[in-house]
């Protein structure tokens, strides 16, 4: 069973469809790349996963998204225990406004505080698994706004590691990080993938072949194409993919 | 030429700025060189601490204690009731209502900040009076509390509209944040926007404070007007505003009682410079 399974899937924004019939199957453990041109509804449908899209008034959705089986648009659908399983990593940085602590303590405080040895615990997991623990174990205490944007991003992925969440989206999380950074962001995903299933959008086609096992095409609200990474961007099916890829597009 | 222009605009508005400066060091010498006459006559300390203010008795007393708890009780008062109410009504509108209820609430938070105190006055006179006197069994019902009600009501308007502000400019991402790390609405609220809006929150409830110590009309109206040291909040009392209001025009130029009026004017121009102090400090140690 895939882990995550779009049937028929349409988004409206209003009068304007943003997504049209989308099918789309997911693997666990594996990183899922979405590329398309702008406005194509990259985010739109990453944003249905964890139903970030109920926040936006007027936006509607028709079909399914299957999560280990069970269909999250369902009536009575626990968005809390939802939003665990599928954390989001945002395309800039955005640390809360607080300590380096607070902010991965954060999760596992919302749900059920835990004592302040276990949170040292966690809070020392979670960064060890970014690399951050090492540089920042002696300033836990202050604003994680100080770090670099790297740091950030990273501070931001380990405070979803904090929840344990079994899949992660990740809308660019690289477009406000340089080359050097970007490649490291990279590494670290290859590693966390071990763990998670992960998605991510992406301009950067490069970067896309680079670290994810299965890429979807999208052009105009569509899936247009979607397959092995390798096969994609060497041999693909459909002229409109071939034609983005050799830079046909914008 | 155009570096001339850009030197003119530059020098007037550097001039504007130090105009509010000057204007702000006017006012002070001028309460100052009257105020501090008094002290050739009286001691500092009488003033200060003295329990009695009489300034027509022989020999007058010139003691501002009672004034100045007279002040204190109905601000205290005035805060404690209007913050929490303040709080609540400024993260309803900017996080809880729906959009269209967001600008009728919004218009009618101005619409309260535009009635005059003295209608406040009134109402609070004539309904609102009567209430506390029947509700705790007073011989009146112009007490210092009367006037911290009132007092909130012209407090509130001005507080939830920079509350407001300050919650609804809170940077969208960390609410997206928090949602999507599985928090609820309301654990986002208070674990994060509130934080995150707190400088704009303690500058608006200094403002709204800083209404309720200045303003006059309305609590010469509502607190009863003794110049008794007050033993409850439920006592009548009179603030060192409405002492100031009600005895200037019946004082001799030059006189002791009105070199006492002035210094009374001085302790609320250290007093509302104090509090805008603090507020600036509590900022910057946030931005820390
Ligand atoms: N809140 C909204 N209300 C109305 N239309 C929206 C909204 N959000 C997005 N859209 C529209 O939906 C379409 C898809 O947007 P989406 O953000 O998913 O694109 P994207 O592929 O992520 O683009 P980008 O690469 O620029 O991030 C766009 O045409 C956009 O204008
Ligand atoms: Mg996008």
């Amino acid at each position: 069973m895939s882990k995550i399974e779009t049937k028929d899937l349409n988004l409206f924004y209003g009068n304007f469809q943003a997504l049209i019939d989308v099918n789309l199957a997911i693997e666990e453990k594996m990183i899922t790349a979405l590329i398309g041109p702008s406005g194509c509804g990259k985010s739109t449908l990453l944003r249905t996963f964890n139903r970030m899209n109920d926040l936006i008034d007027g936006a509607r959705i028709t079909g399914e998204v299957l999560i280990d089986g069970k269909n999250i648009y369902e009536a009575g659908t626990d968005l809390v225990v939802l939003r665990k399983k599928v954390g989001m990593v945002f395309q800039r940085p955005n640390p809360f406004p607080l300590s380096i602590f607070d902010n991965i303590a954060y999760g596992p405080r919302t749900h059920g505080s835990k004592s302040k040895a276990e949170l040292e615990d966690v809070v020392e997991q979670a960064l060890s698994r970014v690399q951050l623990w090492d540089v920042l174990k002696d300033r836990l205490e202050s604003s994680a706004l100080n770090l670099s944007l790297e740091q950030q991003q990273r501070l931001c992925i380990a405070r979803l590691m904090a929840v344990t969440p079994d899949v992660v989206l990740m809308d660019e999380p690289c477009s406000a990080l340089d080359p050097m950074a970007t490649q490291r962001i990279e590494e670290l995903m290859s590693e966390l993938k071990k763990h998670y299933t992960i998605l991510i959008v992406t301009h950067n086609m490069q970067q896309a072949a680079r670290v994810s096992d299965r890429t979807g095409f999208m052009l105009l609200g569509r899936l247009v194409e979607y397959g092995e990474t390798p096969q994609v961007f060497t041999n693909p099916k459909e002229i409109k993919t071939e034609e983005y890829i050799t830079g046909r597009y914008g | 030429m155009r570096k001339f222009r850009e030197a003119i605009i530059e020098k007037t508005i550097l001039l504007n700025g130090f105009a509010c400066i000057l204007f702000v060091v006017l006012i002070f010498v001028f309460l100052a060189k009257d105020g501090l006459t008094l002290f050739r006559t009286i001691a500092i300390q009488d003033f200060l601490f003295g329990q009695i203010w009489s300034p027509l008795a022989e020999p007058p007393q010139f003691g501002i204690l009672p004034l100045f708890l007279g002040s204190l009780f109905v601000t205290v008062g005035a805060t404690v009731i209007s913050v929490p109410l303040g709080m609540a009504c400024a993260i309803f509108i900017g996080e809880i209502a729906p959009r269209w209820m967001r600008e009728v609430l919004k218009a009618g938070v101005e619409l309260l900040a535009a009635i005059p105190s003295i209608v406040i006055g009134f109402i609070g006179m004539t309904m609102l009076g009567p209430v506390v006197k029947s509700l705790f069994h007073l011989p009146t019902g112009l007490t210092a509390v009367t006037g911290s009600i009132a007092l909130a009501f012209m407090a509130i308007p001005t507080m939830v509209s920079i509350m407001e502000d300050a919650i609804t400019s809170v940077p969208r991402t960390y609410k997206e944040g928090s949602l999507a790390l599985g928090a609820t609405h309301w654990q986002t609220i208070y674990r994060v926007i509130i934080p995150a809006a707190s400088s704009g929150i303690v500058a608006a409830i200094m403002l709204g404070i800083g209404r309720v110590i200045g303003e006059t009309m309305a609590v010469m109206m509502l607190t009863g007007n003794a110049s008794v040291m007050p033993k409850t909040i439920l006592a009548p009392v009179r603030t060192m505003t409405a002492t100031i209001a009600a005895e200037m025009g019946e004082t001799v130029r030059g006189s002791e009682h009105y070199f006492a009026l002035f210094a009374i004017g001085l302790v609320l121009f250290g007093i509302t410079f104090l509090i805008n102090f603090l507020a600036d400090m509590a900022r910057h140690r946030k931005k820390k």
